[in-house]
């Protein structure tokens, strides 16, 4: 399969840089690397090549002296299966840019190579922090969110409301303990305090007996500090032992409009929650998000609106330096303040980290929702400088340029 | 003694409880497992993937034809019950004088290839599916706040299990499946139709697992992965309970879901890990497990 798209996107860019020559255009060849059968299927996967499409046909690349290709490919979650197909990518097929990638330690891996290669890792759908402090890269952008701004948005927002004693419900692997411990830190920072934790199995699909674990606990709030189906399953078992209904708060930690979307605001009603992208903020981002659904079929998530603007950004970094070199474009990109139709007024930091606002969105009522997609009332907006972690030196990459 | 173990025994009754709610799934999974394999020597991998389909039709029943959950409690099951059948005249029935192990790779393909459908065409989100209005709403017990959905699960659970088991054991039509298993050919000889009543056989044991797929609809997210994450749970229940053992199958699933729930207070990180714990501690001391026959 790649293979052919690979072979088809040649033949297109052979075609493309004959008559182009005479004019300068410059081949500029985008791969988005996601997944397309698994968990995040619905939050990224081919929702991201749409996107991305999207923000060529927006920029008008070919006005820009721009000739963009873009090729896809699935990289299942699994870290080698993402570095192959990237290294194939750089190596074989010419890429410039690597868009998406979902699951951190996919995310971390293809981050490493890009650095090596030469090439641009434009990410949009992995929250670990680590691609932006201890494992950062010169090449790298991560455009869209982090663990931390997600609990710097939730777990601040609810706790300075009254939610002081929390009890988390947590992923027994490395991503559920690194939310855990990034919220905790936030609560325990605003005069909160965490009264206890259950750390359960990945994945699970009975909640119920953990649920009444926390129930017993007198929390004030739950933290599901897990994603996907487990955090979908663990609201709607939440909701069903009436807990949500006695007086505690739900915190769902990491969550997408498309998990809201499969609860049914029913069930997902009241729930406080992070995201970058919401797409009835304003009316650019009705307008983008409608011309999406036109081709796509659904809303877009904040995933697939962070591959849109990172590569409109790119895309603009690139037709002003003139070139496709990684570090040279990744440079200019962070020497340009944005004003994005979708992230608004933002920049990369030095260390690679995107700074744009955060938005904590509470879950609307069935009966004041007017779609299956008006979901969320948007409740405060987190500043960039208060959601993000603060640069840590070594990734200070203006410094430690070279 | 719960001062001890440092837990009230408000908290041990509700746990108690929830393990025997989620024991009610394990049975009726296991028990369509272990009519499956005893009366056909079949081990049905895509059992997972019918619970899933039960679920799924459900929700296509409510979404596009606007049939709701008590009609679909019945509708469903005979839907992925009619699928099942197909799939045992066309392919399974030809696989019955090979190895075992040619019907478990087929089912496995099988289920491979439905979810991979459902996933393709309904994405990996999962589908919402709200508990019927008649059921909603719960008891408080004092130790605990059931919800009415809940004991209907348990209820529904234990009259499918002891009707299966009183068809199989205590009818006529239970005697010539039973007797059509030991000896086909003498049977058939007797001028009953053994093919049909195998063919039946299979529809019924899948059947019951599209059954529990609607059963669950309401509580857990319908997702193509959902059969996937609980089949190989069921197998060790139907390992422990003794391969075709009915019984062994019903009692186990709901022991299980008991033992699992003690340990989501004792010892959380463990309760994926305690049933295949007792099956490899079964299999050392009986191998042919708890309810099993020697043969």
């Amino acid at each position: 399969m790649i293979r052919k798209l690979a072979m088809g996107a040649t033949a297109l860019t052979m075609l493309g840089t004959i008559p182009a020559m005479a004019q300068d255009t410059i081949d500029v060849k985008l791969g988005v690397l996601n997944d397309r059968s698994g968990v995040y299927a619905d939050l990224s996967g081919e929702g991201s090549v749409v996107a991305t499409r999207m923000a060529v046909e927006d920029f008008d690349a070919a006005a820009h002296g721009l000739n963009v290709e873009i090729i896809s490919a699935d990289h299942q979650n699994k870290p080698d299966i993402g570095s192959n197909i990237a290294r194939q990518w750089y190596d074989v097929d010419g890429v410039n840019a690597i868009i998406d990638v979902p699951t951190s330690s996919v995310a971390l891996a293809v981050a490493a190579i890009t650095a090596e290669m030469g090439g641009v890792m434009l990410n949009s759908g992995a929250g670990s922090t680590e691609l932006t402090r201890g494992q950062c890269q010169p090449t790298t952008v991560d455009w869209t969110y982090d663990t931390a701004a997600l609990a710097n948005g939730t777990g601040g927002a609810m706790t300075t409301e009254g939610g002081k004693k929390w009890f988390f419900l947590t992923a027994d692997y490395a991503f559920g303990h690194s939310l855990e411990e990034n919220t905790a830190a936030v609560v325990e920072a605003n005069g909160g305090e965490v009264v206890g934790t259950v750390r359960h199995p990945f994945p699970a699909t009975d909640f119920s007996s953990f649920l009444l674990q926390a129930q017993g606990s007198g929390a004030d709030v739950i933290g599901l500090a897990n994603a996907g189906g487990d955090t979908v399953n663990a609201i709607k078992q939440a909701s069903e032992f009436g807990i949500t209904q006695a007086g505690q708060s739900l915190a769902a930690l990491l969550m997408f409009v498309t998990d809201v979307h499969a609860l049914g605001a029913e069930t997902a009603q009241g729930l406080n929650l992070t995201e970058a992208f919401y797409w009835d903020q304003n009316d650019k981002t009705r307008e983008w998000s409608a011309r999406f659904e036109e081709t796509f079929g659904s809303k877009p998530t904040m995933v697939h609106a962070g591959a849109y603007s990172a590569t409109m950004h790119y895309l603009r970094a690139v037709a002003e330096t003139k070139t496709t070199e990684g570090p040279k474009v990744v440079a200019a990109m962070k020497a340009a303040e944005f004003d994005d139709p979708l992230f608004g007024k933002g920049y990369v930091r030095a260390d690679g980290r995107v700074i744009h606002d955060m938005y904590l969105f509470e879950v609307k009522a069935p009966g004041d929702s007017k779609g299956e997609w008006d979901l969320y009332n948007q409740k405060a907006t987190i500043s960039g400088e208060d959601a993000f972690l603060p640069m840590i030196d070594e990734c200070d990459f203006t410094k430690n340029a070279g | 003694m719960f001062e001890l173990l440092n837990i009230s025994p408000q908290v041990l009754m509700g746990q108690l409880l929830l393990g025997l709610i989620n024991g009610s799934f394990y049975a009726v999974l296991s028990l369509g497992l272990a009519v499956i394999f005893g009366l056909l020597n079949i081990i049905n991998f895509s059992h997972g993937a019918q619970y899933m389909m039960g679920a799924f039709v459900a929700w296509m029943l409510l979404t596009y034809v606007g049939i709701g959950y008590w009609p679909s409690l019945i509708l469903a099951p005979l839907i992925v019950g009619a699928v099942g059948i197909v799939l045992e005249r066309l392919a399974l029935s030809r696989l019955y004088h090979l190895d075992h192990l040619y019907g478990l790779l087929l089912t496995f393909g099988v289920a491979l290839i439905m979810q991979g459908l459902f996933r393709n065409y309904y994405g990996i989100s999962g589908q919402p599916y709200n508990i019927p209005d008649a059921l909603s709403g719960g008891q408080n017990l004092g130790f605990m706040f059931l919800p009415n959905y809940r004991a209907w699960v348990v209820v529904a659970s234990i009259v499918v299990c002891f009707g299966t088991w009183f068809m199989i054991e205590r009818t006529r039509l239970g005697a010539y499946l039973r007797a059509a298993t030991e000896n086909p050919v003498l049977v058939g000889a007797f001028g009953i139709n053994v093919p049909r009543m195998i063919m039946l056989t299979y529809g019924f044991g899948v059947a019951l697992a599209g059954f529990a797929g609607v059963l669950a609809a309401p509580i857990y997210s319908v997702n193509p992965n959902m059969g996937a994450d609980l089949i190989i749970v069921v197998f060790a229940v139907v390992v422990i309970g003794g391969m075709g053992s009915i019984l062994g199958a019903i009692v186990t699933g709901y022991g299980l879901g008991l033992i699992e729930g003690l340990t989501r207070v004792f010892y959380p990180e463990a309760s994926s890990v305690v049933i295949f714990v007792i099956m490899a501690i079964v299999l050392m001391i009986k191998p042919e497990g708890l309810f099993g026959r020697t043969s």
